[in-house]
């Protein structure tokens, strides 16, 4: 659906992308995560052509972008939807234009525009505030109004650009329910560009990192999140406290396995005592996967390791 | 006694009179300015904001050029203007006196005045709207109108309601150089002749006229804005 190979893109001298390959694939909620500056937006820019780039290539929906010429490009853009962080509605036409404006701009007719657009209005729960002006609606209202927009002209893709950044937790919540509800049921492929990691644990099935511009991580969410390496910590923010003496071992629980009561059990048959010496969980995607980490004189480490290795499904690592 | 009393009647009566055909020629003046001056300001405000280097199809050059004309124009004092203008009035409406004639400097001196106003209205569009807009497929062509316009258009409405009182007190002063209206009455009647009623009633009239040019102004600007 998207494939991005060997992209870079300088500012000046600066480069903000620096050699950035990942592949979309058709249907997913991928995520491109980063703090502020990391050039996150940028990236995301670069498949719909509104930004362009030095190096590389940006393959869309089987186009190369930076050989398309001004018509190419509208037309591919009119295959992909977005949506941005303060919503970017005409403040001086009501919901119903809004949403109608991009099929406008096509040239569809009258009544096509009407059935569309009462229906993108029954889909984002808007139906009641058809006529009225963006300035009388509250962020979520106005997010949903761009979302039906972005929607109008049926799009394979939807690219969100910190849709939620500007929204309170709940609201934040409906929307990302309303995309994963238009991704399941319309089947459109999107991709979320963000700061928050909530938002990415929530409805992403595969993320990117972005720092600096460069990427320093890739892959499915659970990974990322459950056994993250020394980038990936910092970049959460995270670091753990362990102790100095004895064997630390840490356990992933995935989700099938999170509901059981491994530890415990693993205790009791081995009939051994060990510390629990740092933990989490993490609901992601709607399910629940974990780790912990414990912490055993050196002698007994053994006994632990060959349990959960043929009792248990739990993936393990010696710290 | 009597003889006195129908001096006054047919002072007053002739002086009506007088008032009345300059405002007529003042409300001409201004008006039909205003029009053209719009269009014109509107072509140049619509170039500015495309060739500029933030725009939509940025052309450092034809920018260049139309800013340092504009911001030439705007530099001279209008009274000036209109006396060097007096050639080109002349080949425009055949002659640089009268009404008519003052049209040509009072559109051609507020003009590049409208165009920054009109620029200034275009800028404040959020540059976001204009993103989005692109996102699905809008053309540059369509931006201006379906996007920047509608957007902008309160802002406009502000604009010309401005540019109309400026050019209403323009044409008094024109008045003063060959041109007709309020200014020429102001002129002839009241401080050539001494004459402080004329002065009075001129610019009490004047008052009167940009109170009621700027309610409608205001008026319309709360009706668009949204």
């Amino acid at each position: 659906m998207i494939d991005i190979k060997h992209l870079s893109k300088y500012f000046n001298d600066q480069k903000v992308l620096d050699d950035i390959t990942l592949h979309v694939n058709a249907g997913e909620i991928f995520a491109i995560v980063g703090h502020s500056g990391a050039g996150k937006s940028t990236l995301l820019r670069c498949i719909n052509g509104l930004e362009g780039f030095s190096e590389g290539s940006v393959n869309v929906l089987g186009q190369e972008v930076k050989h398309l010429n001004e018509s190419g490009l509208g037309a591919l853009r009119s295959q992909i939807g977005m949506i941005f962080q303060n919503f970017s509605l005409l403040n001086q036409k009501n919901v119903y234009d809004n949403i109608a404006l991009p099929m406008k701009v096509w040239g569809y007719s009258k009544e096509k525009i009407q059935r569309r657009v009462n229906e993108l209005l029954k889909l984002v729960g808007l139906e009641a505030k058809k006529f009225v002006y963006p300035k009388e609606l509250s962020g979520g209202q106005k997010q949903r109004v761009a979302i039906a927009r972005a929607l109008t002209l049926n799009p394979k893709i939807l690219l969100s650009d910190e849709a939620t950044s500007a929204l309170d937790p709940n609201t934040t919540k409906s929307i990302l329910e309303l995309l994963q509800e238009i991704n399941t049921q319309l089947g459109v492929t999107i991709i979320i560009v963000t700061h928050e990691m909530d938002v990415v644990k929530k409805v992403a099935s595969r993320a990117l990192l972005l720092e600096d511009g460069k990427v320093i991580g890739l892959g499915r969410i659970e990974e990322l999140f459950l056994r993250p390496d020394e980038k990936m910590m910092r970049f959460l923010g995270e670091d753990e406290e362990l102790p100095q003496e004895g064997v630390n071992i840490r356990l992933f629980f995935p989700s099938n396995v999170s509901y059981q009561p491994i530890v415990t059990q693993m205790a009791r048959a081995l009939n051994l005592n060990f510390n629990i010496v740092w933990g989490k969980l993490e609901k992601l995607n709607d399910h629940v996967v974990g780790s912990l980490v414990i912490n055993i004189d050196e002698h007994n480490a053994r006994l632990i390791t060959a349990y959960l290795q043929d009792k248990t499904e739990v993936i393990w690592e010696i710290l | 006694m009597e003889q006195s009393i129908l001096n006054f009647y047919e002072k007053s009566m002739s002086m009506k009179q007088v008032l009345i055909d300059a405002v007529i020629e003042t409300l001409t003046m201004s008006l039909v300015s205003t029009l053209l001056a719009t269009l014109i300001g509107f072509i140049l405000a619509i170039v500015l904001i495309v060739t500029d280097k933030n725009g939509i199809s940025p052309h450092r050059y034809t920018y260049k050029i139309l800013d340092v004309a504009i911001n030439m124009l705007r530099s001279f004092p209008f009274i000036i203007l209109i006396i060097v203008l007096f050639p080109v009035t002349k080949f425009l409406v055949g002659k640089h006196t009268g009404t008519f004639a003052m049209i040509v400097p009072l559109t051609i001196g507020t003009a590049p005045f409208i165009a920054r106003m009109i620029e200034g209205a275009f800028k404040e569009v959020d540059r976001s709207v204009i993103e989005a807009a692109k996102s699905f497929g809008t053309n540059k062509l369509q931006i201006i109108f379906r996007v920047l316009l509608p957007e902008a258009f309160p802002s406009i409405i502000s604009a010309i309601t401005l540019s109309l009182i400026i050019i209403i007190g323009f044409s008094a002063m024109a008045g003063t150089v060959g041109g007709g209206g309020l200014g020429a009455v102001a002129m002839n009647y009241g401080y050539y002749r001494f004459d402080g009623t004329y002065i009075f009633w001129t610019v009490f009239i004047l008052i009167v006229l940009v109170q009621i040019f700027q309610s409608l102004g205001d008026f319309l600007y709360k009706i668009v804005k949204h």
